[in-house]
């Protein structure tokens, strides 16, 4: 069976010559940077040309602007928890956009129940944050703006000059998430103005167990992890060397590859939404048509009808790797908060897939997973009664009306007796 | 891969793949459809019931992998049940027969009794005569 896989915005392949840079700091170069003898000396070597490596790749102006840790969800809590606590002087507002990854949208909940309190600015139903709420919500209390650059389900590329321009006015820091941007498009920390940025190797053919934070000088935050005086302070634990080593090496080719990997997936992207659109009735792209506002990797799909886990495990048993938005696939049984944001149907959010494209992908595996997926959803849909009811005219299509028979949500809220969430 | 991994286990997924009575009855004697709530599945069921005793029954469900492999596995369950037995019906022997389902989708296994037991309240209120007592409807909610 061909396999195809449609999740790098989860993982990566390690390029070989990124596995190759790291071997020998499992076992040769094993030392812990913390030492003061050879062994610890040249492991320090290896961090500093990975900072190096870091930095070139989002146009930062130092390696020491640079911080590992674990994984892009701890970024992302010491850029908002980090910044947070050393500002709470100054004031306990925070300004985040309501498509957040997450691990900002959870530390922000976390600060509210420690006395913070936060605006959470809309997007349109493309995903795209709305500017003049933006604006409007910065108050003199505000001590950081959180804003994506791409968003991790739908693609949605944000407008970061003019974010970058309003925080800069309004004078408060702003932290822009790139885990699903970095190694695939251009990031320019100082043409946004970008307090802290921050990305993981893993969605880019570099290892998991990395992360990085970018850290502008002037922006100040405090350390959210506590130990030894790692990272400067601000992130204490013994550093994954093999990962930041294979994690710089993945950020270097990155920046080499940048236009060739979009180059080469953008195509896919085309074709595997045109194939589905023709072959698939019923089916809607969440976020921008493919093109300038939406990253080539990303294609955020409603099968209506039926249920996107469903769709996921029939991919999987096909050999085609995809994630979900939908509540079943997730363990608090609510859709996806973007899905929510972006103010998609409901029952549209039910039949939700993620298919994120690489550069291993061909026109022969699109092909293949457009015409077992159009398989896949004729199956489903054999077995759902909502279809059924639809082609009967009990219930209408939200995607494509017909004018006739009630909506989904409607008849779901009369057969469960209460309205969907 | 050499080794294939699943989400659920290997009944689960067998009933998910190859779902027993999948479809609607012609002139059934009760159809049930409810919706859960908590996740926004649907499922129905469809019974043909002849002299007190659940002859067939079909299912039609939107929902995920174990939400149809649980009305797959109930409709094989109350097969050739009396209307009274299928009325005490618990989500239990669904989630036994199939080996166990994950704490988080044993709610999909409500559903389906849920859905049983509304196809037999619309038998009963189609047959007044034919329904001894009441369905029970308390079940054990996710």
């Amino acid at each position: 069976m061909r396999q195809v896989f449609l999740d790098h915005q989860s993982a990566t392949p390690v390029l070989p010559e990124v596995f190759d840079a790291m071997r020998p700091y499992f076992t040769e170069y094993f030392g812990n940077a913390s030492s003061l003898h050879q062994h610890g000396l040249r492991v320090r070597d290896a961090l500093k040309r990975s900072r190096q490596q870091m930095a070139a790749l989002i146009g930062a102006d130092s390696e020491e602007e640079i911080f590992f840790t674990s994984d892009g969800t701890e970024s992302s809590n010491l850029a908002i928890k980090g910044a947070a606590y050393a500002n709470e002087r100054k004031g306990k507002h925070l300004v985040v956009s309501a498509t957040e990854h997450p691990s900002v949208m959870n530390s922000v909940e976390f600060l509210e129940k420690q006395g913070w309190t936060c605006t959470r600015v809309g997007v349109t139903p493309q995903g795209m944050i709305r500017l003049d709420e933006l604006e409007a919500a910065i108050t003199p209390q505000t001590v950081l703006v959180a804003v994506h650059h791409v968003n991790h389900d739908i693609g949605s590329i944000q407008p970061m000059r003019e974010v970058g321009r309003i925080c800069t006015a309004k004078n408060v820091p702003l932290y822009v998430d790139c885990e699903a941007s970095a190694g695939w498009l251009p990031i320019d920390v100082k043409e946004w103005g970008a307090a802290m940025v921050s990305f993981s190797p893993h969605r880019f053919y570099g290892p998991k167990g990395v992360g990085v934070l970018y850290r502008n000088r002037k922006a100040r935050i405090v350390s959210v992890i506590h130990g030894g005086v790692q990272e400067g302070g601000r992130r204490a634990g013994t550093e994954n060397i093999p990962a930041i080593v294979g994690g710089g090496l993945a950020a270097e080719v990155a920046r080499e590859r940048l236009s060739q990997r979009i180059a080469q997936v953008a195509p896919l992207q085309k074709r595997l939404w045109e194939g589905l659109k023709l072959k698939v009735p019923y089916i809607l792209l969440n976020g921008p048509e493919p093109g300038p506002d939406r990253i080539a990797t990303n294609l955020n799909l409603s099968t209506e009808f039926i249920e996107g886990e469903g769709q996921l495990l029939l991919c999987d048993m096909n050999g085609i790797a995809v994630a979900s938005g939908s509540s079943c696939v997730s363990k608090s049984l609510k859709i996806s908060h973007v899905l929510g944001a972006i103010g998609l149907d409901h029952a549209l959010a039910q039949g939700n897939i993620i298919m994120t494209l690489g550069e291993a992908n061909t026109e022969a595996d699109v092909d293949y997973v457009v015409e077992t997926f159009a398989k896949i959803a004729t199956k489903l849909r054999s077995m759902s009664p909502m279809w059924d009811e639809f082609e009967r005219g009990v219930i209408d299509s939200v995607i494509a009306p017909t004018g006739r028979g009630k909506s989904f949500s409607q008849h779901a809220a009369e057969v469960s007796g209460k309205p969907m969430h | 891969m050499s080794e294939t991994y699943t989400l659920y286990n290997s009944t689960v997924m067998e009933h998910f793949m190859n779902p027993r009575n999948m479809g609607d009855l012609k002139d059934a004697d009760g159809v049930g459809e409810v919706g859960a709530a908590a996740c926004g599945d649907i499922m129905k069921i469809s019974l043909k019931i002849k002299d007190g005793r659940i002859e067939d029954a079909r299912f039609k469900t939107f929902g995920c992998g174990s939400a149809i492999a649980s009305s797959s596995m109930a409709t094989e369950l109350i097969k050739g049940r009396t209307i009274d037995e299928a009325m005490s019906f618990s989500n239990q022997e669904v989630v036994d027969a199939l080996g166990g389902l994950p704490p988080v989708k044993i709610h999909c296994s409500v559903l389906a009794e849920e859905a049983l037991k509304a196809a037999l309240e619309d038998y009963v209120k189609r047959n007044p005569s034919a329904g001894s007592k009441a369905p029970a409807t308390e079940s054990v909610s996710a």
